[in-house]
């Protein structure tokens, strides 16, 4: 106890000096305080990577199965981008509570919630891609004997990449905006740092949580973009 | 023996009981749930999340028009929407009762930014979209610019539109469930007070905000089937 003490009020010292206690008290925006405190977030932050990465992850391997079934089965579009929408459009935070009393607290929930919002923008993306894919391609790959599988993995898909990459760049953006309502799940992320305690009128730390998940979402949308341009290197050449 | 599927059904009816007849607080002494208790704070939701989508269109309409009239601003609009997928509700809503503050005024304008990109967003390609050919062919026939505006690029982009509002709405009302953390006591504070109403009323809220938002999606849906022009319906 007293061997904690001393390091304790050190640091207590060091946060006066570096920001002013005084900038914290007034509740000003204080760019010290988040560098000395930068180490709260780091927690919340990775959880909510974890949040983001899975759901759009599910979410994409769900939609990427129906898009696969509906492109043979054309029938079956409208029905799915019907139920989807009902996912869609129902809130996240309502969502968390409904599942409550089946799943209960905790990340599970979190990411049933996330992933069920992004069906409908990836499931789109993937059969409007696979809509748009030149018929003189297909018919190309056809003629040079490839099979209907053959077709879809080495034409139809590498074609569509440009609007499926599309759609996990709106899905993802979206899902870290949405992730920060996750702390009502009781699956943590920035929202924690926002809403605990008084921290929602507390400046510093509802810009710092803010600030983080907007770069979060730039951050991911960069890493989507690398994909699309490691998967196409076909247009690489093109535009050299 | 009890019935598993009653069991798993047994939360959901007392959240209905909890809408349909009033029970002691939690914390004691007041009386909440019941249906009029609901209905104010369906009120209040639906009050607050016209308010803000009445203002963002009055707003990103006229501007997303006049941008994809004159072909320019394209950038502006698109990544505006961008921009505003990024930012999470929760913060924009913690950021305006950090530094304005709560109440009905402070929520609605934080609504309003979170509503304006996709409605302008969708104005401007509504418009970009609308063949040339009209346009050169209503400018031969003397039309001012005013009225190219007014009487062939509107009725044509209305239906996108229309659809950018549909997003809006939806947003708008699914974000106003945490309106509560700002001090509008909308259909949230069911899910967000839970100590005082208890989970049968967390449930409840839970179930009133997703029936709700349900409503809105397929009230604006037919909003934008009926916004088409009958030349375009009848064409698809």
């Amino acid at each position: 106890m007293f061997l904690v003490e001393p390091a304790h009020s050190f640091a207590a010292v060091e946060i006066h000096n570096r920001s002013g206690s005084s900038c914290i008290a007034q509740n000003k925006l204080c760019p010290g305080w988040i560098i000395d405190n930068f180490d709260r977030y780091t927690h919340p932050l990775l959880q909510h990577v974890y949040l983001t990465v899975v759901s759009v992850g599910i979410g994409f391997a769900i939609a990427f199965s129906l898009a696969l079934v509906a492109h043979r089965r054309r029938w079956l579009v409208g029905p799915i981008v019907g139920l989807t929408g009902v996912l869609y459009t129902l809130p996240s935070l309502a969502v968390f509570f409904l599942l409550l009393p089946i799943t209960g607290r905790g990340t599970t929930t979190a990411v049933i919630a996330l992933t069920s919002y992004t069906l409908q923008i990836i499931f789109r993306n993937i059969v409007a891609g696979l809509d748009n894919v030149p018929a003189e391609a297909k018919d190309a790959g056809l003629g040079s004997g490839l099979t209907d599988r053959q077709l879809l993995w080495r034409v139809e898909l590498p074609l569509a990449l440009p609007e499926i990459i599309a759609g996990l760049r709106i899905a993802s953006t979206t899902t870290v905006g949405l992730a920060t309502l996750a702390v009502f799940a009781g699956a943590g992320g920035l929202g924690s740092e926002i809403v605990t305690g008084s921290n929602i009128t507390f400046k510093t730390g509802v810009v710092t949580a803010g600030g983080l998940a907007v770069l979060l979402a730039l951050a991911l949308d960069i890493v989507l973009l690398g994909v699309q341009r490691a998967l196409s290197p076909w247009r690489r050449v093109q535009s050299a | 023996m009890i019935d598993p599927v009653a069991g798993f059904l047994t939360p959901f009816r007392d959240a209905v009981d909890f809408i349909l007849h009033t029970r002691e607080a939690q914390t004691g002494g007041v009386q909440v749930g019941g249906l009029s208790e609901a209905l104010n704070f369906t009120w209040e939701h639906l009050k607050v999340s016209g308010a803000a989508i009445g203002i963002a269109c009055a707003l990103a309409v006229p501007i997303g028009l006049a941008l994809g009239h004159i072909g320019k601003g394209e950038l502006l609009a698109i990544s505006i929407s961008n921009i505003g997928r990024a930012v999470p509700s929760l913060a924009l809503i913690a950021f305006f009762v950090a530094y304005i503050g709560v109440g009905f005024t402070n929520v609605t304008l934080a609504l309003v930014l979170l509503a304006i990109p996709p409605i302008l967003t969708n104005t401007y390609v509504g418009v970009r979209q609308v063949d040339r050919e009209v346009i050169d062919a209503g400018r031969g026939m003397g039309l001012t610019a005013f009225q190219v505006v007014r009487q062939i690029e509107l009725p044509l982009a209305l239906a996108t539109v229309f659809g950018g509002i549909r997003t809006s709405a939806v947003n708008v009302v699914a974000t106003a469930t945490i309106a509560p953390l700002a001090g509008v006591l909308t259909l949230g504070d069911y899910i967000l007070s839970a100590n005082v109403y208890g989970e049968d009323g967390r449930l409840a809220g839970a179930i009133l905000v997703a029936l709700l938002a349900l409503t809105v999606e397929f009230a604006f849906a037919g909003l934008q089937r009926l916004a088409a022009p009958r030349g375009l319906k009848i064409a698809s």
